[in-house]
């Protein structure tokens, strides 16, 4: 344990607006933790900056999954355990559900939460993969009000979002469309079990005829922060799946992402592989 | 039990044979064991280490910057060493603290102690260390290019020729000469508890350390010449301990010398606990290795001779790699006849922390390389796997490498026979022929086949001596004295049976001492799995002295009971005060070994394995994984089913982790990956089912026949496995850990023939932004 | 900063700094030792504990989070020194071998069963995937749990039957 814990405050205002107020008064003076399994790993090896800490762990407002007819909107502070439990995702999102499966170990997905996975905003993330591909909206709080955002414009670069220093991540809302649809992802660890992501992809898409109609392709680890496989997407939709049209959807992506080499794993091999995951979902999507 | 093939006479045993609960067991499932950082005591501090941040060169300058309150800590420096600066595991070349001179990323220099435990992160990061930077050497190829020379005259530790028959003479008959290059990696132990311990000192009792290790002896021997003290002065006293592996065999050395320094100068007990970042990047590893072999054969792959040149790196300093390397060295030509062999081998010195113990201590390395070359030779001369080893296996009678006769009434085909029903190899292989094209997942069966010494090499029994004492209670118990430790390997609980057995009382009316060397005699360390054979037989011996010593005084008739023993336990204590029995080693009459020519008798008894892995490899991800495995070993006698069964399903987990997943970055000599995010060991969800199965033909030296097996499951996985996925994949990977990212390189870039099978270079270096 | 939860039923309260690891807190203010580090940062298990019902690693909980919680640790796990039938099975299958990851591997067994009374032999994988062993490669620790569930089943259905 290489911090000296009495360096460190944490707060935990005991309403969402009691925390906005705190924000607001000293934007940027308080790092928001929700169930601290990111910034625990930083305290514990000596590199968490942020002195000030603000628990959103008690916040009960933050932590639900509510069904409407058209959406299912997600509290920031739902754990990947609460995510792993509900029916309505794992009947029409399962693959945020199959995110929230691999992220960690059971003992994590009981405290890390779906907001602190999406702000701490690592490339390799694993939930938003599945968010991205389901065109997933932010709502965004603060003192100064609301606002929301599609996810896809979120991430700004590594570790950079498009969060203001005063706001919050509230609820994560994704549209009850994709029934019927082809739904697919993968992640490539380590090992088959609590393992940081080499690459992985969550992919849905919808055909009519034949012809490719809807596609959405979210991608970890293939860049400095997650992405939608836009490129890739463009070289298949409205198209019939046929090898050349497999193949030009591969070398798109290929041109799109900047997979690194780093401690895990290697950019020849990362590119290697989501190519050859994104083939083997378009051949499945093919034969389905 | 069906998996256990005796092949003597039923045995007559009541404990010995069976799995009574282990001795410490309660405690440990109920959260009640005390491991060294459960432990605190009065006016403890804790104790820190300031660390190089270079691999090679000299220390400038140390500066204390003024934001610390320095006076409030402790600081040792190597000017506090009261005489010679050095460590002393065999040679004297492995300083305690760093003066000038500066080998290894991570050797320690300064050391803090403090009060509060969490004041010490931020002393030890500001410390200034202002080096002198040389080049170093962080391979074997690189040592070997003496640019610089690091240690020595060559950066050679030590080496070895080991020769029978005249090698130079078999090419010219040999139908084919098949060459091979083999290597494998560092790995960690990885014991689930770091290194720790707690420390004091004072001028009239001398030096205590308590800790997390394996051989409190060896810790006892380094306190004595790091403080010049005598035997009575020094105390080590081994707690409950997480895991070791080897990696606490010389390593507390090291980690008590400095909470020692650090003890003698505060005046007051020190406790060093490593946090994992430290134990990983600090302490030892297994040694890498390179193999290289060149094989004559017939025109059937009977082995004609062969020449093996073996090396291993063995890290700055000397430390254990003699042993490691001789060790390596003896195994090498696996468990075949060699009409003529010769192999070199040696141990070379680099700028990366220095290597040590971890189970297998050498074999690992060689048997990978020779297992590998077996299948290689196999497919040059266009046998099978199976067939190549049928045709060479060595038998009762003949000679091995170093010229001992086998004596052990082996069946090899029969273990081999065995391995292969029960893994269903010959079904599998077929049916996995004929699905691998059309499927994305390649499947592949693979096999080793291996044998390892128990015990020392050669006359380190003798040598070593051991000491075992059995005493009687005064609460009607029996005590096993003995230096020997439990680590989770059921040291307490063999030894508890054998005592019981050999006694003729009940399992629980045996205890075993806690390994305190001012209580128990030095059974030896708990290493070279030699503490159930040797020191098992050992307590065996005490306790058959026990009896003896009761008959004479009268107190105890033939044909006693357990309640008649305890009885003249309690008589005898009563008229004598004590009743105690000491039993020292004794070679057995013709054990015969040559140190200088490497011939003769290398270890009392040997075990005997076939391992089969059944492997899948993933040509979309090129990720490999384990989906069976078969273990069938012959093993003197298995001591205890459970026991002996957990010893060997945990040595094939390691070996998996060693074949696919277990990598060391490293950067400039110092471990990259020193955490356990990114240093890969296999959960629960990556073991396969691991099947079983013990073969029993009892050895007469070893307690009540069984030989010693810690470390034999250690070497077989690893070839089997990387056999397996050649077989899947059709291409010949010679490097473990074999990444994904290298079976990739492999399958997409290069088309190979069946004639040479591809020798494909680790792609994944790990180096690169982060 | 003072914070008070339930520890095996027993009320505590603590005086330490808000973000100091619940794992510490267990063993240095509690001295209850049997919670383990293995790593600091929630790769090993060998700190989970119970919180509300769950499975969690305790060294990534900052204590101030756990004020109001329900907390069982290992130690908890016995009453009045009679070992929960989980300690039992992990003792007589050889599940324990060196011991120090067995408290969090206990926690996990138990969370597991509690969830996943019968569980298949992959949930059992999974349930335990959070937590490392090193010494026994998991062989036992699988027999001990399958035994657990497989005592359960007869539990229930004598109970059932009644």
């Amino acid at each position: 344990m290489r911090s000296n814990v009495t360096e460190y405050e944490m707060i935990a205002p005991a309403t969402l607006e009691a925390v906005l107020q705190t924000m607001a008064a000293e934007p940027g003076e308080y790092l928001p933790v929700a169930g601290g399994t990111e910034v625990m790993v930083m305290l514990g090896v000596g590199k968490l900056a942020a002195r000030k800490l603000l628990s959103l762990g008690g916040l009960k407002e933050l932590r639900f999954i509510c069904e409407s007819d058209d959406v299912v909107t997600i509290g920031a502070g739902t754990t990947f355990t609460d995510i792993r439990k509900s029916k309505v995702i794992a009947a029409e999102f399962p693959l945020l559900a199959q995110a929230a499966g691999w992220t960690g170990s059971i003992a994590n997905q009981n405290r890390a939460t779906l907001g602190g996975n999406i702000v701490n905003a690592s490339p390799a993330a694993d939930s938003p993969p599945a968010l991205l591909a389901y065109g997933a909206t932010l709502e965004i709080v603060s003192a100064r009000g609301v606002r929301t955002l599609p996810y896809s414009e979120f991430h700004k670069g590594y570790k950079k979002t498009a969060l203001e220093p005063d706001e919050l991540l509230r609820t994560i809302t994704l549209p009850r469309k994709f029934a019927g649809w082809f739904q697919r992802s993968r992640k490539v660890g380590t090992r088959n079990a609590q393992a940081i992501s080499k690459v992985a992809m969550a992919f849905v898409a919808k055909k009519d005829g034949g012809v490719v109609t809807e596609i959405a392709i979210g991608g970890a680890s293939l860049r400095e922060m997650p992405i939608r496989c836009t490129a890739a997407e463009d070289a298949v939709r409205g198209k019939t799946l046929d090898a050349a049209v497999i193949a030009a959807a591969r070398a798109a992506m290929t041109g799109e992402i900047v997979p690194i080499d780093d401690i895990r794993s290697t950019g020849k091999y990362r590119v290697q592989v989501i190519g050859n995951i994104l083939e083997e979902f378009l051949k499945e999507l093919a034969q389905s | 039990m069906d998996w256990i093939v005796p092949m003597a006479p039923e045995f007559q045993e009541k404990i010995v044979g069976k799995s009574v609960l282990r001795k410490e067991g309660p405690d440990k499932v109920l959260g009640r064991s005390r491991y060294i950082d459960d432990i605190t005591m009065p006016e403890m501090w804790h104790g820190a280490t300031v660390r190089t941040k270079i691999a090679h060169g000299s220390v400038k300058s140390i500066t204390f910057p003024s934001h610390i309150p320095w006076d409030e800590f402790v600081v040792v420096t190597a000017a506090d060493i009261p005489f010679e600066n050095h460590i002393v595991h065999i040679l004297n070349d492995h300083p305690c603290l760093v003066d000038k001179e500066i080998r290894h990323p991570e050797e320690p220099v300064v050391l803090l102690a403090h009060p509060d435990k969490q004041r010490l992160r931020a002393a030890v990061d500001a410390v200034e260390i202002e080096y002198e930077k040389r080049p170093g050497v962080f391979t074997i190829e690189e040592s070997e290019r003496m640019d610089p020379v690091i240690w020595g005259t060559d950066n050679t530790f030590k080496s070895y020729l080991m020769e029978k028959g005249d090698v130079d003479t078999v090419w010219a008959d040999a139908a084919y000469i098949v060459e091979g290059e083999y290597r494998t990696g560092a790995q960690e132990q990885l014991y689930i508890e770091n290194n720790g311990v707690i420390a004091e000192f004072s001028e009239t009792d001398g030096v205590t350390v308590w800790g997390s290790m394996q051989c409190p002896y060896y810790v006892h021997k380094a306190m004595m010449s790091l403080f010049h003290l005598p035997e009575e002065k020094v105390r080590i006293v081994q707690v409950e301990t997480g895991g070791a592996f080897g990696g606490k065999e010389d390593y507390p050395s090291v980690i008590s010398a400095h909470a020692a320094l650090l003890a003698r100068k505060a005046k007051r007990p020190i406790k060093m606990m490593y946090d994992r970042m430290e134990d990983l990047a600090a302490t030892t590893k297994r040694h890498p290795s390179r193999t290289r072999h060149k094989t004559a054969v017939d025109k059937d792959g009977r082995l004609l001779g062969g020449e093996i040149e073996f090396a291993i790196d063995g890290g700055a300093y000397s430390t254990l790699s003699a042993v490691v390397l001789s060790r390596g060295t003896i195994h090498a030509p696996g468990p075949y006849y060699w009409p003529a062999i010769r192999v070199k081998a040696k141990a070379m010195a680099t700028n990366i922390p220095p290597h040590g113990a971890f189970r297998g201590f050498g074999a690992p390395q060689s048997i990978f390389a020779l297992e590998r070359h077996m299948d290689h030779i196999a497919k040059v001369v266009g046998i099978s796997p199976e067939e190549m080893r049928r045709r060479n296996f060595i038998k009762t009678g003949q000679t091995t490498a170093t010229g001992q006769v086998v004596r052990d009434k082996i069946d090899m085909n029969a273990i081999l026979d065995q391995a292969l029903a029960e893994s269903d190899y010959h079904a599998k292989r077929e049916r996995f022929a004929k699905e691998n094209p059309a499927s994305t997942v390649k499947h592949g069966m693979g096999f080793a086949c291996f044998f390892h010494g128990a015990g020392f090499t050669g006359s380190g029994e003798r040598y070593l001596a051991s000491i075992v004492g059995l005493e009687a209670t005064a609460e009607g118990k029996l005590r096993v004295l003995v230096s020997s430790t439990e680590f989770g390997q059921g040291t307490n609980t063999i030894l508890s049976q054998i005592a019981a057995e050999a006694l003729r009382v009940e399992y629980d009316d045996v205890i075993v001492h806690q390994p305190d060397t001012s209580k128990v005699p030095n059974s030896g360390p708990t290493v070279a799995s030699r503490t159930a054979m040797v020191v098992g037989k050992l307590v065996h011996s005490a306790a058959l002295g026990m009896i003896k010593t009761l008959t004479e005084s009268g107190l105890l008739r033939e044909g006693y009971s357990r309640e008649e023993f305890l009885a003249a336990c309690a008589a005898h204590m009563q008229k004598h005060g004590a009743l105690k029995v000491l039993s020292q080693y004794e070679a057995p009459p013709n054990i015969f070994w040559d140190d200088q020519k490497y011939r003769g008798d290398a270890y009392p008894a040997f075990a005997w394995a076939v391992y089969v892995a059944e492997a899948a490899v993933d040509t979309t991800t090129y990720f490999s994984e384990v989906k069976n495995f078969v273990a069938v070993q012959e093993v003197g006698r298995v001591l205890h089913p459970v026991l002996a069964k957990g010893q060997i399903e945990g040595g094939v987990a390691q070996g998996i982790g060693y074949a696919i997943y277990e990598k060391v970055i490293w950067k400039d000599g110092a471990m990259a990956n020193n955490q356990m995010t990114n240093y890969i060991m296999a959960t629960s969800a990556d073991v396969p089912p691991i099947k079983v199965f013990f073969v029993e033909a009892p050895f007469e030296h070893g307690a009540y026949g069984a030989k010693g097996i810690g470390e034999l499951p250690m070497d077989g996985p690893a070839p089997a496995i990387l056999n397996a996925i050649e077989e899947a994949t059709g291409i010949a990977f010679n490097e473990c850990p074999l990444m994904p990212e290298d079976v990739f390189e492999a399958m997409t870039h290069t088309a190979h023939t069946d004639e040479q099978p591809l020798v494909t270079e680790p792609a994944f270096t790990g180096v690169g932004p982060r | 900063m003072a914070i008070t939860f339930t520890v095996n039923g027993e009320k505590r309260t603590v005086d330490v700094p808000p973000v100091s690891r619940l794992l510490d807190v267990l063993r240095e203010e509690l001295h209850l030792t049997g919670t383990k580090e293995g790593c600091g940062e929630g790769e090993c298990g060998s700190c989970s504990v119970m919180m509300n019902g769950e499975l969690v690693n305790s060294c990534l909980v900052p204590v101030l989070q756990a004020d109001g919680a329900t907390i069982c640790t290992i130690e908890g796990m016995s009453k009045n020194g009679e070992m929960h039938p989980i300690q039992k099975k992990f003792l007589e299958c050889g599940a324990a071998q060196c011991g120090i990851c067995t408290p969090g591997m206990v926690l996990a067994a138990h969370h597991l069963l509690e969830k996943t009374p019968q569980p298949t032999m992959e949930q059992i994988r999974e349930g335990l995937a959070g937590n490392l062993c090193r010494c026994t490669g998991y062989q036992r620790i699988f027999e001990a749990v399958a035994q657990c569930a497989t005592e359960n089943a007869e539990l229930l259905a004598t109970s059932e039957s009644k």
